[in-house]
């Protein structure tokens, strides 16, 4: 049965049942529960947002709490993941994945292909993403598209609370090792989810809104701010087909070339840099792909090519807003040949 | 524990097979039979089995690029190793790691690894399976004198500490790190020392000496399956041939590595002390020698027969699901 | 109808959800001659596309703008006898307008909704339409829920109680289904109607629910005051090739779309949002299982294995079959051969989903069986 949750007790129920289905699913993290070794309670944040507040009551030492050492305790969830365990290791900001890269990218992504297909990493690392929070230029990255290019590393970014929980269990579910980004901004985001368990498979974007005139493709927060520029260009008489991707890796090519091919006019919208990026990457692919349907230039609505920046004026600036994704679609509308 | 001469006999016919499938390789290398990099283990036998004796199938190592010895000790099948080195569907990898990458997880083997310092997390985690799960499996870390420096193994080390995991680091000191030298690398007075201010006891034992190092293991794997938590041990050691096949090794002093086989070979000092005070006659190892070698002549046979991959391996193996 | 006799024709309202729709095309003309219970206009939800049956006899006088989009309750046309003035349609129509509140969301769920129930250790879902009268139950098929209904369900429960119940392994009923046999789903139907305490009903039962409904009226006849079949399996051999397997294992949306594409005579009704809410049951854990379970009692090597034409021949209450003349998924020739006094109707240009393609004719077919209007 269905019922109105946010997505941060999506994510939560998904790792509570998860747990509860399979005594191999471990959680480990800095202040998954918060408190070991202190004389307060324990559980003192279950993590530091709370996604994982109330699991250590229930599961106990399958919670635990990892001094700030990434490179040791991410790479201790891949050779767990490697020894029979699905751990789901929590890198607090996916900033800090400069200090635990070389556990995620050369060894977790390659152990399959490396070893001949006779090893199995089934591991999920959790980890926030993006800005708007004023957290600056070492806590607000979207710096997914560095793990997309790993081969063997599979991308997930939930948009709703019903996908967090879905692709959540997917994830640990999964043989490989899966990157499972959260957006800070959307863990209050409210959605129906149902009580039961559920999967939803990798490789399946969402297309969240129909339209015909011009096609949004988005990821992440961004999808909330696409549709809310294509909300106000219906008044305008231009009707948007909104896609999330769901997942970078893989990718989703088919809805992606679909989409283009029916509207024939194509805006990318990413938060993060645009270079080498999930935008680039997807207009390499509709215009290789879907060229002759090409009614107007793929236009990008992404962040500036800077790290992001701290003062609220500036970060409002960086970040793509509903009327910059609705300007450019007007754009790509109105284009003429 | 107490070795039996079943024991002996095996730690001898394990030895003997890592100097001869290195000794094969260096050769079959020289000859352009085998490509990319190789590192050869020759010389440090005694580390790797004086370890692995103790260990089951269940329990789990995590190895370096010098890896062959730690396959061969763990129980890696010695053909199919042979034929991941040439690059044969019938590898242990089937062809797709190749040396620097051989491993068989169902051997307890994590792969020898190709990043310096990339196998201590992994066995923190193995060792972390091994607690949560309630077996009284333990995981051994290798890595050399080059990855002691390396922030994971700090890391890896206050981890096992931290959550007191049954895990042991074998740092095999080779006086080396590809052509830096030992001395020179690490800013501390030992590796030992290092240790022992992440909080485990550590011991520091002649590599060349299997019954140093299998004594040395023993003491730690007993802590580890007791519950007793980490522990580390350096092996000082000496390698035969230089970090990889083609270094002309002109960072070495002259003779050294001669001298090290003429004096401190781990083969000549097992062999001189079982034969001389455990009731194993020289024949009975001259017996080993000779099944040794048939077994690395057949691998490499084997291996030069055996087929490459099919080409269109290169596609799977990535995103099973996909 | 007299001069002063105008009738709106509005909105209706599909399923919980639906707050809107948009008028997709109207099937006949300003100014022209309509019946009563003739199709007007295609209107669009998110779900579905399907079509507003007119209100009464009369001419069309007024169409709301196709493109439009118009609130549940809202006003999609007007019908008036063709000597009304012109004047008076206008002021109708701009009355209405002014008159009309559409309901907020907060108010479209105030209706009812669905409910649970425990029976034998399962938890069974159900929406219950209408009060008094002799009860309804509907009964969908493989893989339908109880919106399977949605057009049909408040249309009958005008007169009596209605309801629609989500069987074992579907909706949002627990996923045991025992054993998967007809007699196991036959038994849970006949428990729900206990703890409802309905001693008897007439039973609905579309494809699958149609043999079930069959084997209860066949082992307890005293229970099921009329039969209703629409395209029912267990009536011959032959079942569409892949299809059952193909929805117990799709997991994507390409997957699953063609096999729904087939339940209909429009491919088109099968919407975006009609194959999301299927994958989205399909995921749940446990379902893959259940319906697995089911469809190996139903089919082997392709065929049917199950027979209701014992159950139709001893049952001795009224028997109506209803069947889509462009069945891909059982043919029509299935409702050959039945007892005697069976009233079978068969619709042209129709798939295996009557009850939503041509929904119309089943509600009335099926509310003349319930007042025991239909001859054989």
């Amino acid at each position: 049965m269905a019922r109105t949750i946010t997505m941060l007790q999506a994510i939560n129920e998904a790792l509570d049942q998860e747990m509860a289905r399979d005594s191999s699913v471990i959680v480990m993290g800095e202040d998954v529960v918060g408190g070991s070794g202190a004389e307060g309670e324990m559980d003192a944040w279950g993590g530091p947002l709370g996604v994982t507040k109330g699991l250590y009551a229930k599961y106990g030492d399958r919670l635990l709490d990892t001094p700030i050492t990434e490179s040791a305790f991410i790479g201790a969830a891949v050779g767990a993941a490697a020894s029979g365990l699905r751990p789901v290791a929590e890198l607090m900001f996916s900033d800090f994945v400069g200090v635990c890269f070389d556990q995620i990218y050369n060894q977790a992504a390659k152990f399959r292909y490396m070893f001949g297909g006779r090893a199995e990493t089934p591991v999920v690392v959790r980890t926030m993403y993006g800005a708007g929070l004023r957290a600056a230029a070492q806590h607000s990255q979207s710096p997914y598209s560095i793990f997309t290019h790993v081969p063997g590393l599979k991308c997930v970014m939930p948009v709703t609370p019903y996908d967090a929980k879905g692709l959540l269990i997917q994830a640990i579910r999964d043989n490989d090792p899966v990157i499972f980004f959260e957006h800070k901004g959307l863990y209050e985001t409210e959605g129906e989810v149902p009580e039961q368990s559920y999967s939803i498979p990798f490789g399946e974007a969402n297309v969240v809104r129909e339209g015909n005139d011009v096609s949004i493709i988005s990821l992440g927060l961004m999808v909330h701010r696409s549709l809310e520029a294509a909300e106000t260009l219906a008044g305008e008489g231009i009707q948007c087909e909104v896609v999330d991707l769901r997942t970078t890796s893989p990718l989703d090519e088919d809805t992606v070339l679909e989409s283009a091919e029916n509207t024939g006019r194509v805006v990318v919208v990413d938060e993060a840099p645009p270079r080498c990026s999930i935008a680039t990457d997807i207009s390499a692919l509709v215009a290789q792909h879907a060229f002759d349907a090409l009614e107007a230039p793929i236009t990008l609505v992404t962040a500036p090519h800077t790290p992001v920046p701290f003062a609220g004026v500036l970060e409002d600036q960086y970040m793509p807003d509903a009327a910059r994704i609705a300007a450019a679609v007007r754009r790509v509308a109105g284009y003429a040949q | 524990m107490a070795l039996t001469k079943d024991d002996l006999l095996k730690a001898y016919r394990l030895m003997r097979t890592i100097r001869e499938f290195e000794e094969r390789v260096h050769v079959e290398f020289a000859a352009g039979e085998i490509e990319g990099f190789v590192h050869l283990y020759a010389g440090e036998e005694a580390c790797a089995v004086g370890v692995m004796l103790h260990l089951t199938k269940a329990d789990r190592i995590a190895s370096t690029h010098r890896g062959h010895g730690h396959c061969i000790a763990k129980g890696v099948d010695v053909p199919a190793m042979m034929a991941e080195i040439y690059g044969r569907a019938t590898g242990s990898c089937r062809g797709k790691g190749g040396s620097m990458h051989i491993a068989d997880l169902d051997a307890g083997m994590m792969g020898a690894n190709g990043i310096v310092g990339g196998g201590p997390p992994l066995i923190c985690g193995a060792a972390l399976a091994a607690k949560v799960q309630g077996t009284r499996d333990v995981g051994v870390a290798f890595i050399g004198d080059g990855a002691s420096n390396q922030g994971t193994t700090f890391e890896s080390m206050n981890l096992a500490t931290v959550w007191n995991l049954p895990a042991i680091f074998v740092a095999e000191n080779n006086g080396y790190a590809e052509a830096t030298a030992a001395d020179y690398a690490i800013g501390a007075g030992s590796l030992a020392d290092r240790a022992e201010g992440f909080g485990m006891p550590a011991a520091t034992v002649d590599g060349h000496d299997f019954f140093a190092v299998h004594e040395a293991a023993g003491e730690a794997i007993r802590r580890a399956r007791s519950g007793d938590g980490p522990s580390f041990i350096e092996c000082q050691v000496n390698r035969y041939y230089g970090h990889y096949e083609g270094d002309a090794q002109t960072y070495r002093p002259p003779g050294e590595a001669e001298a090290a086989r003429a004096n401190h070979d781990c083969l000549d000092k097992f062999a001189g002390r079982v034969t001389a005070s455990a009731g194993i006659e020289r024949e009975e190892l001259d017996d080993i020698d000779r099944a040794v070698a048939a077994l690395i002549d057949g691998a490499v046979s084997s291996a030069k027969a055996d087929p490459a991959p099919a080409a269109a391996e290169y596609l799977t193996d990535v995103y099973v699901d996909y | 109808m007299s001069a002063s006799d105008l009738r709106a024709l509005v909105m209706p309202k599909w399923g919980l959800t639906m707050t809107e729709a948009v008028v997709v095309k109207w099937l006949v003309d300003e100014g022209a001659d309509v019946e009563l219970g003739a199709e007007l206009v295609d209107v669009e939800t998110e779900k579905i596309l399907s079509a507003v049956e007119s209100p009464a006899s009369g001419a069309l006088r007024w169409r709301a703008a196709e493109g439009s989009t118009i609130p549940v309750g809202g006003l999609l046309g007007v019908i008036a006898d063709a000597d009304v003035p012109d004047d008076a349609i206008v002021g109708f129509a701009a009355t209405f307008e002014a008159e009309f509140t559409p309901e907020t969301e907060a108010v479209a769920g105030e209706g009812p909704l669905p409910q649970y129930v425990e029976v034998n250790g399962r938890s069974l879902r159900y929406l219950k339409l209408g009060e008094g009268g002799e009860p309804v139950v509907l009964v969908h098929g493989f893989g339908g829920d109880l919106n399977n209904w949605l057009f049909n369900h408040e249309a009958l429960s005008a007169q009596r109680a209605v309801y629609a119940l989500d069987l074992p392994g579907h909706g949002e009923s627990s996923t045991n289904v025992g054993d998967g046999t007809l007699a196991t789903l036959a038994q849970a139907v006949a428990d729900f109607m206990d703890a409802l305490e309905l001693p008897a009903a007439h039973l609905v039962g579309h494809s699958l629910g149609g043999a079930i409904a069959a084997e209860l009226a066949g082992t307890a006849p005293d229970r099921v005051r009329s039969l209703s079949l629409i395209a029912s399996v267990g009536l011959g051999r032959e079942l569409l090739a892949g299809f059952l397997d193909g929805f117990v294992t799709a997991r994507r949306r390409r997957q699953i779309k063609p096999v729904l594409e087939a339940l209909f005579a429009d491919p088109a009704l099968v919407t975006r949002r009609l194959v999301n809410d299927v994958l989205q049951y399909k995921r749940l854990d446990g379902v893959e299982d259940a319906l697995g379970a089911i469809a190996r009692n139903l089919v082997a090597d392709g065929q049917q294995t199950v027979s209701i034409r014992e159950c139709l021949a001893t049952y001795p209450g009224p028997t109506l079959v209803i069947w889509g003349a462009a069945d891909q998924i059982v043919p029509a020739s299935h409702a050959g051969g039945l007892p005697e006094r069976t009233h079978v109707e068969v619709i042209e240009a129709v798939g295996h989903m009557p009850m939503m393609e041509a929904s119309a004719r089943v509600n009335q077919v099926l509310a003349a069986q319930f007042e025991g209007r239909l001859t054989a």
